[in-house]
Order: structure tokens, then sequence, then C-alpha cells
């Protein structure tokens, strides 16, 4: 992939800044997205509460399904693929997607290796538990990270951690010597340049969204606050009790995500949130796949 | 002199970085609270499809159309083009008071994204970046085109409004950024005459 591409990949990322893009499996629902406000949509077989709760393997989605949904609407689609399946990578590229989620939510194609997204046009977004994986994950060709959360569970706290973390390790990085970021870069298992650049910058070098468990206009801000450019619902919406209202109420609160009174009065009258299950719960930690 | 910068999505924090390093001030709206005396306006990249849904349900729309329509100097960027556009193919109207008509994602998917230089009267050559931007189908009797790229136009200007389909926030060049702030600059000591 030439350097051009990677920048424009990088670009599209800033673009959905600020917005939420949504989990949808049919076009009706990506329609649905579109009116209440997301910014993009994810398209998948199985939202994440499902394939968590039907176990087996999980896939790429249908390229016709995809298809269907990049024509119910005009805001960009993503779609998910294995972690590693760089033929299911290719399959999506083929397809004109606007940005593949190599996702710990689906069955891990290769326990080892991710794919190599320098060698793709299309952009792709990673998740990232700390900074060494987002790291990781750019110098693979990665344009735009999120969080890992746990997803489907409606549970936050997972992201929260994620966040947390990846936000006091870039801290701790800017703060350090010159002379001490080749050991840092050693520790973390990261290319040195990228070190370098988060030294100098304090930021990561493209767009990082928050993923996993967000399920109210609460879960949103809070995440908006502790650092995220933008947010990722995937089971919050279409497994709540009135998904349209509640993907809209969670736009806004993306966008005044600091103002109380205005979160205050659009997290009324929302209905039934997702159930949720506690991370203690869950058997299946998708967050640790892909590290 | 003040810039407000629409805020509801997208990329605005790229277009205060680079009013501030014009050293000119700004301040971000999201709600109809943030809506003060301003010299100049600057509509984002982002999709419009948001911005228009939010403009309409934070009450945004009546307070910036009628600055916009009295005059106030306004700069739309890829999305923020397609908010000012009369016509939309491919989508709602939102402002509709330049007198355009905007395909939207005229160039396609993010596969069709691209970087190119072009000439742009009144500035020069400068560089452009598209991505899922769209172009302008048709401009109308009022509105000057500046720009055009493989035939299409790309950029235009009628009275305070300034439109471009490409994102200028994304490249160090200053220049276009510049060009509005004399707009709004003008526009500014055109009102004090008045008022003296």
């Amino acid at each position: 992939m030439e350097q051009t591409r990677y920048e424009l990949n990088k670009n599209l990322a800033q673009m959905l800044k600020g917005g939420v893009i949504m989990d949808v499996t049919t076009p009706e629902q990506a329609k649905i997205a579109e009116e209440a406000g997301a910014c993009a949509v994810m398209a998948l077989e199985r939202i994440p509460a499902d394939i968590r709760a039907a176990g087996g393997v999980s896939r790429m989605s249908d390229p016709k399904m995809i298809r269907g949904i990049q024509e119910a609407v005009s805001i960009p689609v993503m779609a998910k693929v294995r972690i590693g399946h760089f033929a299911e990578a290719q399959i999506l590229q083929a397809i004109d997607i606007d940005y593949i989620d190599e996702s710990e939510v689906l069955s891990p194609a290769d326990d080892v290796y991710h794919i190599d997204k320098t060698k793709f046009d299309v952009p792709f977004v990673c998740g990232a538990k700390d900074l060494g994986e987002a790291l990781r994950r750019i110098a693979e060709g990665a344009s735009m990270i999120r969080t890992k959360g746990e997803p489907g569970t409606g549970d936050i706290v997972q992201a929260v951690r994620h966040m947390r973390k990846m936000n006091s390790e870039i801290r701790c990085l800017a703060g350090l010597a010159e002379d001490e970021l080749f050991e840092a870069a050693k520790q973390m298992q990261v290319p040195l340049e990228l070190v370098r650049y988060i030294h100098e910058n304090a930021k990561l070098p493209v767009v990082n969204f928050a993923a996993g468990g967000v399920a109210t206009p609460a879960d949103a801000a809070l995440m908006m606050q502790l650092g995220a450019e933008g947010v990722f619902v995937g089971s919050g919406i279409f497994k709540s009790g009135d998904p349209a209202r509640r993907a809209a109420e969670i736009v806004k609160a993306v966008t005044n995500f600091s103002d109380a009174k205005i979160l205050a009065a659009l997290s009324e009258d929302l209905g039934e949130a997702m159930v949720g299950i506690n991370e203690q719960e869950i058997e299946i930690l998708m967050a640790e796949r892909g590290k | 002199m003040k810039i407000g910068i629409l805020a509801l999505q997208g990329a605005f924090i790229e277009h205060k970085t680079m009013l501030e390093r014009l050293g000119c001030g700004s301040f971000e709206i999201r709600k109809k609270e943030d809506v003060k005396a301003m010299d100049g306006l600057i509509l984002p990249g982002g999709e419009s499809t948001v911005m228009t849904k939010l403009l309409h349900e934070l009450a945004l729309y009546e307070p910036l159309s009628c600055m916009i329509r009295n005059g106030l100097p306004v700069f739309g960027t890829c999305a923020g083009l397609i908010l000012l556009a009369k016509d939309v193919i491919g989508g709602k109207t939102c402002f509709g008071c330049m007198n355009i008509t905007a395909r939207r994602n005229a160039y396609g998917r993010q596969l069709g994204s691209f970087r190119t230089k072009g000439y742009m009267a009144g500035i020069g050559t400068i560089p452009m970046v598209f991505i899922r931007g769209p172009y302008i189908e048709h401009a109308g009797d009022r509105a000057e085109v500046l720009a055009r790229v493989e035939g299409h136009i790309v950029a235009a200007r009628q009275d305070n409004m300034l439109v471009v389909s490409f994102h200028p926030e994304l490249m160090p060049d200053e220049r276009l950024h510049s060009f509005f702030l004399d707009m709004a600059a003008k526009h500014r000591a055109e009102k004090t005459a008045r008022a003296i």
C-alpha cells in the first residue's frame, strides 16, 4: 500500500470522529441506524450478543448481505473479518467496502499472525487493550484503532479499562527521556519510530474509538470524556427496547458528551436497555483474542 | 476575529488547529447556547446526514440559517458544501442557500478517495484531498466556479458562501483558510463601517 493511500485511510477515520458507528445485520436496521444519525454502519450477520449466545465459529458475513446494506444507506459501510484471515479481507476489498474491522468478535483464523494490512488499499480498524497492541496493529497497517471492550455484554468495564490503560501508557511514554525510548520499544514489542511519535505527540497517530459494552447515552459520554474520539455501538442498540430512539440519543450524547443537562434529558424514557452480562459471568473473553 | 466551527460530528478539530496556526480565535458550536456573535462560520467535513439531523434536533438550524442568509461569511468543506447546497443528489437539502447542485459521494466509496493538485481561482495551485467527496454537478447564476478537477466543479463561491468538496484542513497548505479569513475580515470591516 502506498503512503498516500494510508493517509487517505487515516483521513476517512478523521471524518468519522465525534460520531457513532452502529452494528447492523439487515438493510432495514442499516436504514434505522442512518436515520438515527450513525456516521457509519458495521455490517455483520449476527450482533455480538447473539454470537456469544449461539457459540460456534463466527465468520465474515455473506457479501450479498453486505451489498444489500451498501445499497440501503449512503454513509460508510464497514464489515468484520476474522483475525489473520486475509482472504476474507481480500473479498471485502473486492466488494468495495469502506472499512474492514479485523475483529476479535469473530473466531480468530490465525492464532499467531494478524493480517498484513499494508498489502491492502482498503482501510482497517483493529481493537487494542493497551498501547502495545495498538502500536503493533498500526505497524501492521491499521489506520484506525478501537478499544476491545467485551463485545455483546452491555458491560462497559472493559472498554473503560482499555481506554484508561492506553491513555496512561501514552502519558508515560510522553514523559520519558529520549534515551529511555529504546528500552520502552523493546518492552512493549513495538517499532521504535511509533514510540518516538507517541513521545513527541502524546497521542496515537490514528483515530481511536471506544468499542464494546456501550449500551446507554451515559456509557457513550463516559467513553468520550475518557478520550475516545467516537463510539462503536454493537448489541446495545438492536438488543434494546426502542432501537431507533436509543440510537438517536446515543448520537446526541457523543456530540454533547460533557453537558450533563443535555445528557439527563436524552437519557429519559429510553425504554429497556439490553440486559447485559457481567464480565465474571462470561465464558469466552473475546478481548483476549489477538494480542 | 472569532470564527465559529460547527462541531456536531466530523473533522472540526482540524479546522480549529488550522485557524490557531493562522493566529485566529475560534469556538465550537455543539448546542444552541454556543451560538453567539461571530465573524465567520466553518461547516466541516464529516457525514452530512448526521450534521443535518443534529442541526435540527439541537435547535441550531434556525439561528445558523438566519445568520448565513444575513451575510455571515461561511466556509463549507466536503459535508459542509452539501449542507449549503440548494439541491443535493443522493441526499437531503439542509440550509439550501447556495445556488449549486451537489452530488454526494460523487467519487464512490473509500477506494475512490484520492489526492491531487489543482488550480483554484484567486489562490493558485493547491493540494486537494477528497475523502468520499462530493462535487458540484451544476453551479447556478450567482455561484462563481473557483476550481475544477477532471471537468467537475470542486470549489465555488456565492457572495458570503465559500465551498470546496475537498479537505484543506487535512493539508499543511494554509492559503484557503487565509482566503476565508480575508472574507471574514472584510465582512467585519463593512459591519463596523455601517455601525458608524
